[in-house]
């Protein structure tokens, strides 16, 4: 049986990574679910941060961590509050609803 | 042996969730198969050695995010007619775009070659002498005292952002405005008039 290396969780990282940018991509019509794709990209640059903090037996890698927690727990919260008020404004979720602004 | 077992229970159960919160048809089962995935990675943390970071993550994702997700989720209920049908539609680009993304960051960690000097380079080694927490404690309030405050700056104002922007303003309730009551001076509410015997008084307002 093979030990686990630190470059296992690499690729764990990467592959949670690729799962959070196909989410957004495929989520079209859902913007709750684009913001878990984004909470999902977020843990695994925490994954990537811990997993180099411990092999280099640094610490400044899981401060990071927790500064990243704190800016996702914002975002999070902002996020939600926006659609919470586009919601009552225009009663919709949708992604392709979201076109006022012609960007 | 069993750590090899641990993680590869722990990291395939993260991926598997990872899959349900793309692809589950109920916004409420994907909030939850997002909190298994947290749940697992911070098992991974605890497991190599960042107990603390493994806890933070347990308190603030799974106790405090997941929730905030829930309560919209909840608040928005009945929306969710055909959200997802533009699935299969979108489902080619998404899976060639993930697969880029996937194959670029494969052939770095393949190439990488770690420089033999980085770890002489860290600035802050472990020490062994004292626990994960213990260390981060000391850390964050000597050297990352700005940056830990900013942070709490960061979630102050996204506090009173979140606050302001779903504050919903009422017309039909009367509420006391402070600023108007007390900026009322005596010349706004009374004034003297000398009325003629008979005449009676004409109010105006």
């Amino acid at each position: 049986m093979i030990s686990i290396t630190f470059t296992h969780y690499l690729f764990l990282s990467a592959i949670i990574f690729t799962l959070g940018v196909f989410g957004i991509f495929v989520n079209r019509k859902n913007v709750i679910t684009i913001l878990m794709c984004i909470e999902l990209i977020l843990l695994s640059v925490n994954i990537n941060f811990v997993a180099f903090s411990v092999y280099l037996q640094n610490f400044t890698g899981q401060i990071f961590t927790l500064f990243i927690l704190t800016v996702a727990a914002g975002e999070a919260a902002i996020g939600l509050a926006i659609l919470v008020v586009f919601f009552r404004n225009k009663g919709s979720i949708e992604v392709q609803d979201i076109n006022s602004m012609k960007g | 042996m069993v750590h090899a077992l641990i993680f590869y229970v722990f990291s395939a159960i993260a991926i598997l969730s990872a899959i349900m919160v793309i692809s589950s048809k109920n916004t409420v089962h994907s909030v939850f198969f997002l909190i298994l995935a947290f749940i697992s990675v911070a098992s991974l943390f605890i497991m190599i050695g960042a107990e603390f970071i493994g806890m933070i993550l347990l308190i603030v994702y799974v106790g405090a995010v997941a929730v905030l997700f829930l309560f919209v989720v909840m608040m928005l209920e009945g929306n969710f007619k055909n959200v997802k049908h533009g699935f299969l539609q979108y489902l080619p680009f998404g899976a060639f775009i993930g697969a880029v993304v996937l194959f670029e960051i494969v052939i770095i960690i393949g190439a990488w070659k770690y420089k033999p000097n980085l770890i002489r380079v860290s600035s802050i080694p472990y020490n062994v002498s004292t626990t994960n927490t213990q260390s981060l404690g000391k850390l964050i309030y000597t050297d990352y005292i700005l940056a830990f405050q900013l942070s709490g700056l960061i979630l102050l104002v996204a506090m009173i952002g979140a606050i302001l922007l779903t504050f919903n303003k009422r017309s039909d309730l009367k509420r006391q405005d402070i600023a108007t009551q007390s900026s009322r001076e005596r010349n706004d509410s009374i004034y003297l008039t000398d009325p003629e015997s008979g005449k009676g008084v004409k109010v105006n307002d």
